[in-house]
């Protein structure tokens, strides 16, 4: 509302383009600094009221938690360990199992998804298929996974697999069917071979729809290396969830899940960085604010 | 190869389409053109009578169900090496700087990197682009698009250029610079030509011969020559008498084809 009542009465003191930018700067700063005070504030307000409200009485910390609980078992976790050793052990070997199921499962799903998307045949044949895998409830797979491959880390790294597959399958399936019909047959008449094309224009235009789907399908590998520690594992923070939730202790389980968000974090901004570098042609979007 | 025979021949051309509901579609009826060696020809029809069509058999991208289609006396095959193609969409790969974009060609052909960047740079430089090298499609205008979608089509030394209405997309003035450019370029390459469009001025403008389409099945109507002087510069030849003189007449001739298309339409819708 602000930025409407701003543009249709500009005060009477701004006449020249200079001291028009200087104004608009002011007002993206201040607009950038409102946001960032109303982020703090309802991170306050929530866990100051859930802080709160546990020393109350209001919320059972031993149900539900507290803040200053859930530190103090972070605390406890980096500088004495856990129950199962160090917790950089327990969170290397997490990193591990995702990370190994998001490539197999990234590689594997682009490079299905291009074959298939490029041979009509391939495809009519399989999509059925793929409709019904993709309907399956997934994550029930890892117990079979466990059966099979034991409670190591190849369960999860198949679970992951399963999870990030379909999803990245999916997209670039979609984004080789929607490679514009005329820049394919520029590139043949400008002389490229099948191959070429599919490497020269296939690809390239595919590509927004696969890294859109690696974001995503990144926090899927996270839960099913996770899922499949939970199930059965030896390390991982996985097995620390049900550990903790073996014991009733709650603060171990959320303390587990902060460790898992920070993980996804950093890892969802290394993706981004490789997006931004992979696509720079394309035109920047335009910005409301 | 000793070429004989005319650059472009289609003789008594008929094209079939079978539309996704299994309805057998004519898009083209004893069809027949034949274009010389270094002649441009345009041509003109009511909106979706089949003008592309002929396009794509020339390329070999489609193929006739009767009749021949011959390039330099040989059957069309495949697609020649001889064949460059402006669309009308922006066929630039926009993941592509325009450096890139122009040297794609000559690259698809088995050329190195330096030997057609070098190449490239040349063809962006006649196309008056050089210091838009490093700039990827997106930030350019329209026209300096279509500028780098011909020097990415004149790259590889087409001795026959089709057109598929590749200006319809520009504001008038931006299309009668490009047509001027195009001519220019034209002059110097000697290519054989076909120049599809809905805009009869363009045609006239541009042509030595003028083909007048029916409304689909299209067949050809008419042919005509247009005898004015070469090198033309478009923004004024439209006022010369004998350029006004082939408008009316081969309007007149072309109006009843809108309309038998335009009837066809409203009764299908």
């Amino acid at each position: 509302m602000s930025v409407i009542g701003q543009t249709l009465d500009p005060p009477a003191t701004l006449t020249s383009p200079s001291s028009l930018e200087i104004a608009a700067r002011h007002a993206s700063r201040r607009r950038r600094q409102v946001v960032i005070t109303a982020r703090l504030a309802i991170l306050v307000v929530v866990l100051g009221g859930w802080e709160l409200g546990t020393r109350l009485g209001l919320i059972d910390p031993f149900f539900f938690a507290s803040p200053s609980g859930i530190a103090d078992q972070v605390w406890t976790w980096v500088t004495e360990g856990t129950s199962q050793g160090p917790l950089w052990e327990q969170v290397v070997v997490t990193l591990e199992e995702t990370l190994l199921g998001f490539f197999i499962g990234a590689v594997g799903g682009v490079v299905c998804g291009i074959v298939l998307g490029r041979n009509k045949l391939l495809a009519d044949i399989f999509s059925t298929y793929i409709k019904v895998a993709n309907s399956i409830p997934r994550v029930v797979l890892g117990s079979i996974f466990i059966i099979a491959l034991g409670l190591g880390m190849a369960s999860k790294v198949a679970l992951a697999v399963v999870m990030v597959f379909f999803v990245v399958f999916a997209n670039a399936f979609q984004g080789v069917r929607e490679a514009d019909r005329a820049m394919i047959a520029n590139a043949q008449i400008l002389g490229a071979s099948s191959f070429q094309i599919t490497r020269a224009v296939i690809i390239p235009s595919a590509m927004s729809w696969i890294l859109a789907s690696l974001h995503v399908s990144f926090g899927f590998a996270l839960v099913g290396a996770v899922v499949g520690e939970f199930l059965g594992a030896k390390k991982g923070v996985g097995l620390l969830i049900s550990t903790a939730q073996g014991s009733f202790n709650a603060n171990g389980v959320f303390a587990a899940m902060v460790i898992l968000a920070v993980l996804a974090l950093v890892v969802e901004g290394i993706i981004t960085i490789v997006e931004n570098r992979l696509v720079k042609w394309r035109p920047v979007p335009f910005d409301g604010h | 190869m000793i070429a004989a025979g005319p650059a472009i021949e289609l003789v008594d051309v008929t094209r079939r389409f079978v539309t996704p509901d299994a309805k057998v579609m004519t898009a083209l009826r004893d069809f027949s053109m034949t274009v010389k060696r270094g002649e441009f020809t345009c041509v003109v029809g009511p909106t979706g009578c089949g003008k592309s069509t002929t396009l794509n058999l020339v390329t070999g991208l489609a193929r006739p169900n009767q009749g021949d289609v011959r390039l330099f006396g040989q059957p069309v095959t495949g697609i020649s090496r001889d064949i460059g193609f402006v669309f009308q969409a922006d066929a630039l790969f926009p993941w592509r700087n325009v450096l890139d974009n122009v040297a794609a060609g000559p690259m698809f052909r088995g050329a190195g990197k330096a030997e057609a960047h070098d190449k490239a740079r040349d063809w962006i430089a006649r196309v008056g682009l050089s210091r838009f090298e490093k700039h990827y499609p997106h930030q350019l205008s329209g026209g300096m698009r279509k500028r780098v979608a011909l020097a990415q089509t004149f790259i590889n030394q087409p001795k026959i250029l089709l057109l598929d209405e590749p200006f319809s997309a520009l504001d008038i003035q931006t299309r009668t610079l490009m047509q001027d450019e195009l001519l220019d370029l034209w002059s110097e390459a000697g290519a054989s030509v076909i120049f599809v469009t809905h805009d009869l001025e363009e045609a006239i403008a541009l042509a030595d011969k003028v083909y007048v389409l029916t409304a689909g099945p299209a067949t050809v109507k008419a042919v005509y020559t247009i005898d004015l002087p070469r090198p033309r510069v478009t923004a004024e030849i439209r006022y010369d008498p004998a350029f006004i003189d082939y408008a009316r007449t081969i309007w007149g001739n072309l109006r009843e084809e809108v309309q038998r298309s335009h009837n066809q339409a409203s009764a299908a819708a």
